[in-house]
């Protein structure tokens, strides 16, 4: 095997067969990969550094620089510009998945110290900051019946709307909808927050209540649900439609009663992370629910606590025993979002070939 | 069939009668009113949150005392209220602009690695992962950012200060855990990196296979496929996923609170704790202030709805006009 580097001349190879170039073996980038690793340990040991990730990246470097060199050598110019760009997109892509592996074990990790089934079924009534103890059920309420409302709100109207988009959307209105809703779907959520506070607070008078963060919550979640339905919608074949139709039944049962049936997997699906995208959302219900320690089971009166606003409260707080709570209501809360999200994917595979043909 | 009605056959104006009739059926009509009235009603809203927040923030602005456009304080309840959005526009747009050079660069590397360099089989499970990440809470990152990546970065702020501190922006003058604009762009790059990555990934997918394999039978290579037909073709793709991302990048809320340690100063040294944006700085402030107080931070966040409106409906129409270019191409 290792006579191909040895004998590594380009012109033999040409010599052999004009229409070939000459090619580096296939364990050629595991050899260097080696290679650098080993430099980058070494010279880190070397020079003492603590950081591995420091080791990492001057593997790295040494990986891109060495097999730029070597093939730009045997394989000529384009080829080495190739194996780099293919290295930095990986570079790249291991880039993303560092930031993601270490939240999740962070979280992971964390959270776990202090969840318990206490915790899932208390509230923090009469904790104090540095105390351990106290529990998220009255925040898990709160967000509950929060998001709830919103989709309450947000899913018939996001839903009607997708229905006027697909089936009798024309002209300047629809136009219009549709370059809103894409606009809508872009509004920070600190803004629909703003929002909600200048009129139902400040110009109504309405104190802090988890129906207005509801408010908020379901103009964050209104664009998401119409641009899901309405793809959902377009892929509803128009045969299954004209054939009603043609049966004389009334567009409107046509609707309800032949198209929403169709596409229903892949709406639920939409307003399912439609939902988990809101759950997550803080910035409204800081500004519109305001927390509390307490629990308090009616939405419509008085400041309700919610779970990503525990998660901002404890850490805070800043104690260590509040730091830990706060972990452990992030667990409850991806865990949360990430089971909403894979139900909705399965939902969208259990019910595609409906849609299909 | 025909002779045994009774009834004449029906004629023209006859028949115009009876179909403006069947159209008209009262389950038609107020299904169309329903659904166009939930189209009108997102229209009214979007309306509605322009319209109030101007009013509210006429309200605080007409009484603040000084220039609110480049004064670098914020104390709405003193006498005179003072209060400027300055720092918080020069906070947003610098933290926004690092996330955008570290976050826009690995977008496009990973949405290639999806599109073109993955095995096929890992496509799908990668573009899933990619997705989830999206839907990781904001609060979260903060947390994370704010209790990990904050001590893990104050190493590389002390690297940068100590060898690219000639270049201004990295010179770190005070001391202090690195809660600082730096910080605050490369979590927000992490946290757009998904959304960028989703939008490039599925422009990337668009590209016509002829272009591609027209580039592979003169021989190029893989990257110069890239360079000759996957990325011209995807570039309004990437400029408008980028902006999408920018926009998602001036919004952001609690992440940017928990992590960032804010102080009223503009300082071009990117190093050190201070600086606010726009976002931020509501959710910071927001406990503390009187009504009038609230009526200031609408104030902001009326100024950060509008730049998000540009920043979003630009994405839109580059999007838009792309794709009418290649309807017709088709």
């Amino acid at each position: 095997m290792s006579h191909a580097i040895q004998d590594r001349p380009v012109q033999t190879a040409v010599r052999h067969d004009p229409l070939r170039h000459a090619r580096l073996p296939r364990w050629s980038p595991l050899a260097i990969a080696a290679g650098s690793i080993a430099a980058g340990v070494g010279l880190g040991l070397a020079a003492g550094w603590h950081s591995r990730i420091q080791w990492g990246l001057l593997a790295a470097l040494f990986f891109v620089l060495g097999t730029y060199a070597v093939t730009a050598k045997v394989e000529g110019s384009r080829q080495a510009k190739d194996r780099v760009a293919t290295s930095l997109v990986w570079v790249c892509f291991i880039l993303a998945v560092i930031p993601l592996l270490s939240l999740a074990w962070v979280t992971i990790s964390k959270g776990l110290e202090t969840l318990d089934p206490y915790f899932l079924s208390h509230s923090m009534n009469g904790v104090l900051d540095a105390e351990v103890g106290g529990g998220i059920y009255h925040a898990l309420l709160g967000t509950i019946e929060q998001v709830l409302l919103a989709t309450l709100i947000a899913a018939p109207i996001g839903l009607l709307t997708a229905v006027y988009l697909v089936e009798y959307g024309r002209g300047k209105l629809a136009q219009a909808v549709t370059f809103f809703v894409d606009v809508m779907t872009g509004v920070p959520s600190i803004v629909a927050g703003l929002f909600i506070l200048a009129t139902w607070n400040l110009m109504l008078g309405f104190g802090p209540s988890g129906f207005a963060g509801a408010m908020a919550l379901a103009i964050l979640m209104m664009p998401v649900v119409v641009r899901s339905t309405e793809e959902m919608l377009k892929l509803v074949p128009n045969e299954l439609r004209e054939a009603s139709l043609a049966l004389g039944v009334p567009k409107w049962r046509t609707i309800l009663k032949v198209v929403l049936p169709t596409a229903i997997g892949g709406i639920t699906t939409g307003v399912m992370l439609a939902v988990a995208r809101i759950t997550g959302e803080t910035a409204p219900v800081l500004l519109l629910v305001f927390g509390t320690k307490l629990i308090n089971e009616n939405p419509f009166e008085g400041a309700q606590a919610s779970l990503p606003l525990y998660v901002y409260e404890q850490y805070a707080v800043g104690t260590d025993a509040a730091i830990s709570r706060a972990w452990a209501a992030a667990l409850v809360l991806i865990a949360f979002v990430m089971i909403l999200n894979l139900v909705a994917r399965g939902i969208a595979r259990w019910k595609a070939p409906k849609t299909g043909r | 069939m025909v002779t045994t009605t009774t009834s004449p056959p029906p004629k023209g104006p006859d028949t115009e009668a009876r179909r403006s009739k069947s159209t008209a059926r009262p389950g038609d009509k107020i299904f169309l009113g329903l659904s166009r009235g939930s189209g009108i009603t997102l229209l009214v809203i979007m309306a509605a949150i322009a319209i109030f927040l101007t009013y509210r923030a006429a309200l605080a602005i007409s009484k603040d005392e000084a220039n609110f456009l480049t004064t670098s304080e914020w104390n709405p309840a003193g006498n005179p209220p003072v209060f400027g959005i300055a720092v918080l526009a020069f906070g947003t747009i610098v933290s926004s602009v690092i996330a955008m050079i570290i976050a826009v660069p690995v977008a496009i590397g990973i949405a290639l690695f999806i599109s073109h360099y993955a095995p096929r089989k890992l496509a799908a499970p990668l573009a899933y992962v990619v997705d989830l990440l999206a839907a990781v809470p904001s609060i979260i990152y903060g947390l994370w950012g704010a209790i990990f990546l904050v001590p893990y970065l104050d190493g590389l702020n002390k690297w940068l200060d100590e060898y690219m501190g000639w270049t201004y922006i990295f010179d770190k003058a005070s001391d202090g855990l690195a809660r600082n604009l730096f910080t605050v762009g490369i979590l927000l790059a992490i946290m757009i990196l998904p959304i960028i990555t989703n939008v490039t990934r599925e422009v990337f997918l668009q590209v016509p296979k002829m272009h591609e394999e027209a580039a592979l039978a003169l021989g190029a290579t893989r990257w110069e496929v890239i360079r000759m037909s996957v990325l011209p073709f995807g570039r309004s793709g990437i400029i408008s996923a980028s902006m999408l991302g920018l926009g998602r990048a001036l919004g952001e809320t609690m992440a940017v609170a928990v992590v960032l340690s804010p102080s009223f100063v503009i300082s071009g040294h990117l190093l050190d704790p201070g600086g606010g944006t726009f976002a931020q700085n509501i959710a910071s402030k927001f406990n503390e202030a009187n009504e009038f107080g609230r009526d200031a931070l609408i104030a902001s966040g009326l100024v950060l709805f509008a730049i998000t409106l540009l920043v979003n409906g630009a994405a839109r129409w580059i999007i838009a006009r792309r794709k009418e270019y290649s309807g017709a191409a088709a």
